[in-house]
């Protein structure tokens, strides 16, 4: 650094300030991309009755079909065998059914369904390196598969365990879970889930809407429910909500706060980049301190 | 102080028993890395739905990242603070970062799963994800790395360009592109050098920021809002053993005399750059009582307080005594624990701290994923023997007693 000058500082310096300006004016917008108001009221939601399922595994049929996976013969679906362990979404299947004892009344044992929550303030979308995942005006978590990287940090983020990875993949391994029917709802049509249901355990509707069913019904019938939506509150809200005769954490619900789960990673990412501040503060204190302990350096060396 | 010192390539046999069997570990993992190219992240990895993140992230991403710290810490103390002393230094520190932050792009390009859209975060932004941040942070760092390596190649060859073959006729404008490089470098090394410190402070901490968001299915002893705290000031107390572990065991391998009072001094930081790490740490685990695990006996508690009194607290004292810090041996294994505790912390951070639910295994590393982390290890050890022996790296003594790094970054 010998020929440097303090003009050649000065000049690089405003240089990188200019640039760094540049960047702040264009990602203010970006950065509250997540933020809750972009979503609609009138977003829709499924309310899942739990005490109303019968196990049908329909859903779990229709799912596969309508996402173009192998669903085999319907009839298959009557074997319950599958209820002796607790399933979770595949690859090819986002939605499955877990059966737990009703002590109430033991021949109706509760059914729970499990796809992925399409939460209003979802961590995937505030997690996916590359934006890949979107939360729709309508409510629909999704996600944009040529974008993907397959780093699965979505996985590492989700609270409720959802998105699965096709591992067994060397080329394109994608990103698998509920998409809530995205094209299907585009079409006027029902999610294929709520579609086939033939008890009505699930009500597609606004989900404004569904809160007020929601709550009707607990207040009729106060023996048949416990008094809790699920997916209410728990992180921050979320389009599918579960009634339950049992609670809810004997029902293998994760047991979550209402604080949104990408809240507390988002904020320390702001504030550590509150409009470049603090790394531009950074680098001036020490390009002050280089420039200092340099001239000091010059001054002790032209006293010797 | 150190005027008949110079760095040179160093001149030693490349190939010694050691050395091979380096070479044999790398060659293994070079196998197990093939066959995750060829069968997909499933065939070679114990990786599921439930435990998305193994040991290529833990270790191989995130404590590399840390374990490079030595690169901006020595940057920051050689030519910031412009502690000559310290000069020696530098140009190591610097490789072994270079060095580790390719092996830990490697990595990355190793563990997802699309590795050849790795590039997408350059142009799809996300500011939201802490994910993204690292990448960026990482791959800025990594150019800046490479930026800050050239005047130890425009010294190397500028005057000496010598292409084989029908290519000697580039060799008088290679030779001139290198003389222009020098002079442009010398006037603007300055910004890179600070933008380096910059970014990895930057990076450094995100790294912490990325479980935080895993919320509740991180282990209580571990997660904690200040994360990215405790994992830059632990990047900053991990930077300095690094240097002197690798300068006495490259010293020893090349049969060359250790820059004993020059690590000695530098050790005298790492004492409370430990205190710091130590205090934070002590101080958050009060602060949300989360010492209330470890009365329980399970694998969490005990790795933590392997951590903590392994990794932390015993090489805190030996790094505070003079006797440690006078001896050869004693600085080798004091910054050996230090760098072993970093270790744990994120592998503990990103694989044992990690709980999803609606499982009841665990996730342990495959053979396959066992052997591709030693293997770019081992790499890496081998690319740095190589290129200490090519490029002017080690400082040795020199005949001469006026002649001074003439390419060295601070002023003449």
């Amino acid at each position: 650094m010998g020929k440097q000058t303090r003009r050649d500082f000065l000049k690089v310096t405003a240089a990188i300030g200019g640039t760094a300006a540049g960047i702040t004016a264009l990602t203010p917008k970006q950065a509250k991309a997540a933020s809750p108001e972009i979503l609609s009221e009138d977003r829709m939601g499924v309310l899942v009755d739990t005490t109303v399922c019968i196990g049908c595994r329909r859903c779990e049929w229709m799912c596969k079909k309508v996402h173009g996976y192998d669903a085999g013969d319907i009839e298959t679906y009557s074997n319950e065998e599958v209820f002796g362990r607790m399933r979770r979404p595949q690859n090819e299947g986002y939605t499955v059914l877990n059966r737990y004892d009703n002590t109430k009344n033991p021949i109706t044992p509760y059914h729970v369904k499990v796809q992925c929550m399409h939460c209003d303030r979802p961590a995937c979308v505030s997690a996916c390196i590359v934006g890949a995942f979107t939360k729709t005006e309508k409510g629909a978590v999704i996600w944009d598969t040529d974008k993907c990287i397959g780093c699965r940090y979505c996985m590492v983020a989700c609270p409720f365990q959802i998105p699965t990875f096709e591992y067994d993949k060397a080329i394109e391994p994608d990103i698998r879970k509920c998409d809530f029917c995205y094209e299907r709802t585009a079409e006027g049509l029902l999610p294929g889930c709520v579609d086939i249901c033939p008890v009505e355990a699930l009500t597609y509707g606004k989900r404004r809407d569904l809160i007020t069913i929601a709550e009707k019904r607990m207040k009729l019938y106060p023996d048949r429910y416990i008094n809790r939506i699920f997916g209410h509150t728990e992180v921050g809200g979320t389009s599918w909500m579960y009634l339950a005769g049992k609670d809810f954490s004997e029902l293998d619900f994760p047991k979550l706060s209402d604080a949104p789960a990408p809240g507390v990673s988002e904020s320390i990412q702001h504030g550590i980049f509150a409009y470049f501040v603090p790394p531009l503060a950074l680098y001036a204190l020490l390009g002050g301190i280089m420039w200092v302990t340099k001239n000091k350096e010059k001054k002790s060396g032209e006293e010797e | 102080m150190e005027h008949n010192h110079k760095p040179i390539p160093v001149k030693h046999r490349y190939f010694t028993p050691g050395v091979i069997g380096i070479a044999i570990v790398a060659a293994f993992g070079m196998v197990f890395l093939l066959a995750r190219f060829l069968f997909g992240l499933g065939a070679v990895t114990n990786l599921d739905n439930f435990y998305p993140w193994g040991i290529w992230i833990g270790l191989d991403v995130a404590a590399g990242v840390a374990l490079a710290a030595g690169g901006f810490t020595t940057a920051a103390l050689g030519h910031i603070w412009h502690r000559d002393k310290y000069e020696v230094l530098v140009r190591p520190a610097l490789l072994t970062a270079m060095l580790g932050y390719t092996f830990v792009a490697l990595s990355v390009v190793t563990d997802i799963g699309r590795w050849y859209s790795v590039w997408h975060p350059l142009i799809m932004w996300n500011g939201n994800s802490a994910l993204f941040e690292v990448g960026i942070c990482v791959m800025t760092y990594l150019t800046v790395l490479y930026i800050e390596f050239l005047p130890m190649v425009t010294e190397r060859f500028m005057g000496r360009v010598n292409l084989p073959g029908f290519l000697k006729v580039f060799n008088k404008i290679v030779d001139k592109i290198l003389h222009v490089l020098d002079r442009t470098l010398n006037k603007v090394m300055f910004v890179f050098i600070i933008a380096g410190v910059v970014l990895s402070c930057l990076h450094q901490s995100s790294i912490g920021t990325l479980m935080i968001i895993a919320g509740p299915k991180m282990h209580p002893l571990w997660q904690t809002p200040v994360l990215p705290l405790l994992f830059l000031l632990s990047a900053f107390a991990v930077g300095f053993p690094m240097v002197i572990m690798e300068s006495l065991a490259s010293s020893r391998s090349f049969g060359m005399k250790p820059e004993k009072d020059v690590l000695s001094s530098l050790a005298r930081f790492v004492g409370p750059l430990l205190g710091i790490y130590l205090a934070f740490k002590i101080g958050d685990m009060f602060i949300r009582e989360s010492f209330v695990y470890l009365a329980e006996l399970n694998t969490a508690s005990i790795m933590f307080t392997i951590e903590m009194v392994v990794g932390v607290i015993i090489p805190l004292r030996m790094f505070l005594s003079p006797a440690v810090r006078a001896s050869s041996a004693g600085l080798f294994i004091a910054s050996i624990l230090v760098i072993f505790g970093v270790l744990l912390n994120r592998f503990n951070n990103f694989v044992i701290a990690y709980d999803p639910p609606y499982t009841d295994t665990s996730y342990f590393p495959s053979i396959g994923e066992i052997a591709v982390t030693l293997g770019f290890v081992a790499l890496e050890i081998l690319l740095f023997r190589a290129f200490v022996m090519i490029f002017p790296i080690i400082s040795q003594p020199v005949k001469s007693t006026i002649q001074k790094a003439k390419y060295a970054i601070k002023g003449a």
